[in-house]
């Protein structure tokens, strides 16, 4: 009896307790990122202004003119929704023929897949750029889309893979018995059922695409940087300056961390499917 | 039209042979029933004809074309899933509508299709529900009238009602008969219950591990069973089979005898025996009767009751022209 009564103590008041301090501790990087873009670079360094300072927006001005904010956007905007839909495209082909239509060799070529994953990104670092150079690619939009789909091409196969699982079999079979072709069948039953799982794909991928810093700090320099590019180019020979790095942070993980906000149920039911079933 | 002939048809998956090359041919506007044990093979062959499942080695020709290489979708015919495999996302004017929208047909001849089927099927105050708010018989009548809308040249049906409970079983296998004699569609129609098998079927095709036993209509394997697996496999209750001296002497390895193909006495006859359970239906009792040195069990039906109980000692009598012979490789001999 006193195990059972302690349990649900713990289940009262120590869950939501830790639940809070977890979240809380998650959260505070990004709170006092945002609290210090609104710091002057003067009182970002200050111990005694940690947490009572006067706000100003001054940063946030300085970026959006000196630093030419909306084109990193744009860019960010261009590669990230381009890249999605470009995995899209072939990742959803590739893991309706592996889910429905298996051969001997399906499961080596997931793991195939999986296993570029594990290559470090560095070791092909010199290749990528003497490539993109070569070819004449470096620093364009097209580079960065093509290099950024790649990338996130397995983890979209593996995901969608997962979802089409799911779906009964016979229920592709009465497509193609109603006279409906493998583009119909995508089109006409498969997408409006794994609907849940494309959109929750194409966030997570949407996500990484953004954030992504390797290659799109190195693979541009001016034209095609994405926002990325913008917070690494604040370091600055003097030192770094606190309250500008903090201010176009927060505008570079903000579009991101709002679409994340609004799609978080989307996402938790994403990462988590199919792992009870 | 729709007269389906299979010439030595075969499948493998990898190294196991599911179906040894086979020849069949069904009529048009046949109503054809493949029955046998799960995994029996029948499932398969029924794919194979639908298009889902490629040939191993052999061809089949729908109306005199040969359809071996093509899609199902370009064959011409119309499948009911044993789950139904209705489209979820679709109300049941949109699942019975997609095989017509499917073909880019008029929307407004669509709409007239789609409610004709639906009226024959009692679906009309159910058109804008989802699959997902329907009973499961309610489902399985989305899915035949998906199937009628496109006037196939034939259906194809696999375990179509193995879902649904007894009451509603018998019903909808009444209404699919009468479909069959409204429409006179061929019809092929697997099944691993010999009931449906034998009350629905013009023709019987019994499989057992992918070979054709026999193929008959259903009086004919019943009344002439052409070995001991047919015999066994079709009548219920099940043929009684014995083997050994009795069997013997009447020149044979296995003879055969139904249950409804005995007389009982509690007094005197030719088996001597005592009851195990009785099964009374009220029209019909099945008796279970123990200890007559030629079976485990033999099974005796009586029509109308009689008041036997566990233990009572009873005598068994079978018709002299009602016995079934067979050889030692299991072969009828008349």
């Amino acid at each position: 009896m006193p195990i059972v009564a302690q349990t649900s103590k713990f289940s009262t008041f120590g869950r939501p307790v830790l639940a809070w301090g977890v979240g809380l501790l998650f959260f505070f990087p990004i709170f006092w990122m945002v609290l210090t873009s609104f710091k002057t670079d003067a009182d970002a360094v200050k111990p005694e202004n940690l947490v009572f300072f006067t706000p100003t927006l001054e940063n946030y001005f300085n970026m959006v003119e000196n630093y030419d904010y909306w084109r990193f956007a744009r860019n960010s905007i261009i590669t990230a929704v381009s890249a999605t839909i470009f995995t899209l495209f072939v990742s959803i082909p590739a893991a309706y023929s592996m889910a429905f239509n298996p051969s001997r060799a399906t499961k080596d070529i997931l793991m195939w897949m999986l296993s570029t994953k594990m290559l470090p990104a560095a070791a092909v670092l010199y290749p990528m750029i003497f490539l993109a150079k070569g070819i004449g690619l470096y620093d364009t939009h097209i580079l960065i889309i093509t290099v950024l789909s790649l990338i996130n091409l397995p983890i979209a196969i593996w995901m969608l893979f997962t979802y089409f699982k799911e779906i009964p079999r016979d229920i592709i079979e009465a497509g193609k018995m109603d006279g409906v072709n493998t583009w119909g069948e995508i089109k006409e039953i498969l997408i409006p059922l794994a609907w849940g799982g494309i959109a929750s794909t194409a966030l997570l991928v949407f996500i990484f695409c953004w954030n992504e810093a390797y290659w799109t700090v190195r693979l541009t320099t001016i034209d095609a940087a994405t926002l990325s590019k913008l917070i690494e180019g604040n370091r600055a020979p003097e030192g770094l300056f606190f309250g500008r790095l903090s201010a176009v942070s927060t505008a570079a993980v903000g579009p991101i961390v709002v679409l994340g906000w609004f799609c978080q149920k989307q996402l938790v039911q994403g990462l988590t499917f199919g792992a009870v079933k | 039209m729709g007269r389906i002939v299979l010439d030595q048809v075969s499948k493998r998956f990898g190294d196991v042979e599911v179906i040894p090359p086979l020849d069949l041919t069904i009529e048009d506007g046949e109503f054809a029933v493949f029955v046998g044990p799960s995994g029996c093979g029948k499932s398969t062959l029924l794919r194979m004809i639908a298009g889902l499942e490629n040939l191993t080695s052999g061809g089949i020709a729908i109306d005199g074309m040969d359809m071996t290489e093509v899609p199902p979708s370009k064959r011409g015919l119309a499948m009911v899933f044993q789950s139904y495999a209705l489209y979820p996302h679709m109300t049941v004017r949109k699942n019975i509508g997609f095989p017509l929208r499917m073909e880019k047909m008029d929307q407004a001849e669509i709409d007239k299709r789609v409610e004709t089927a639906a009226r024959s099927l009692n679906l009309m105050d159910y058109l804008d529900r989802k699959p997902g708010q329907l009973s499961g018989g309610q489902r399985q009548r989305v899915a035949i009238g998906r199937a009628i809308v496109r006037d196939p040249s034939a259906f194809l049906f696999d375990e179509p009602l193995s879902n649904l409970d007894a009451a509603l079983r018998v019903g909808m296998r009444l209404e699919i008969s009468e479909m069959h004699e409204r429409m006179q569609t061929t019809m092929i129609y697997v099944t691993h219950d010999q009931v449906e098998a034998m009350t629905m079927a013009d023709k019987i095709v019994v499989l057992q591990a992918g070979v054709i036993e026999q193929v008959g209509s259903p009086l004919d394997l019943y009344h002439k069973p052409q070995n001991v697996f047919v015999a066994g496999f079709i009548g219920s209750p099940k043929m009684n089979l014995f083997t050994g001296p009795e069997a013997e002497k009447h020149g044979a390895h296995t003879i055969g005898i139904r249950p409804e193909h005995t007389e009982v006495s509690m007094t005197a006859g030719q088996w001597e025996g005592r009851v195990g359970v009785a099964e009374h239906l009220g029209s019909d009792t099945f008796i279970h009767v123990h200890d007559t040195g030629l079976a485990d069990m033999v099974t005796v039906r009586i029509t109308g009751d009689i008041s036997v109980k566990h233990g009572d000692t009873i005598y068994l009598t079978p018709q002299a022209n009602q016995i079934h012979k067979f050889g030692a490789q299991g072969l009828r001999i008349e």
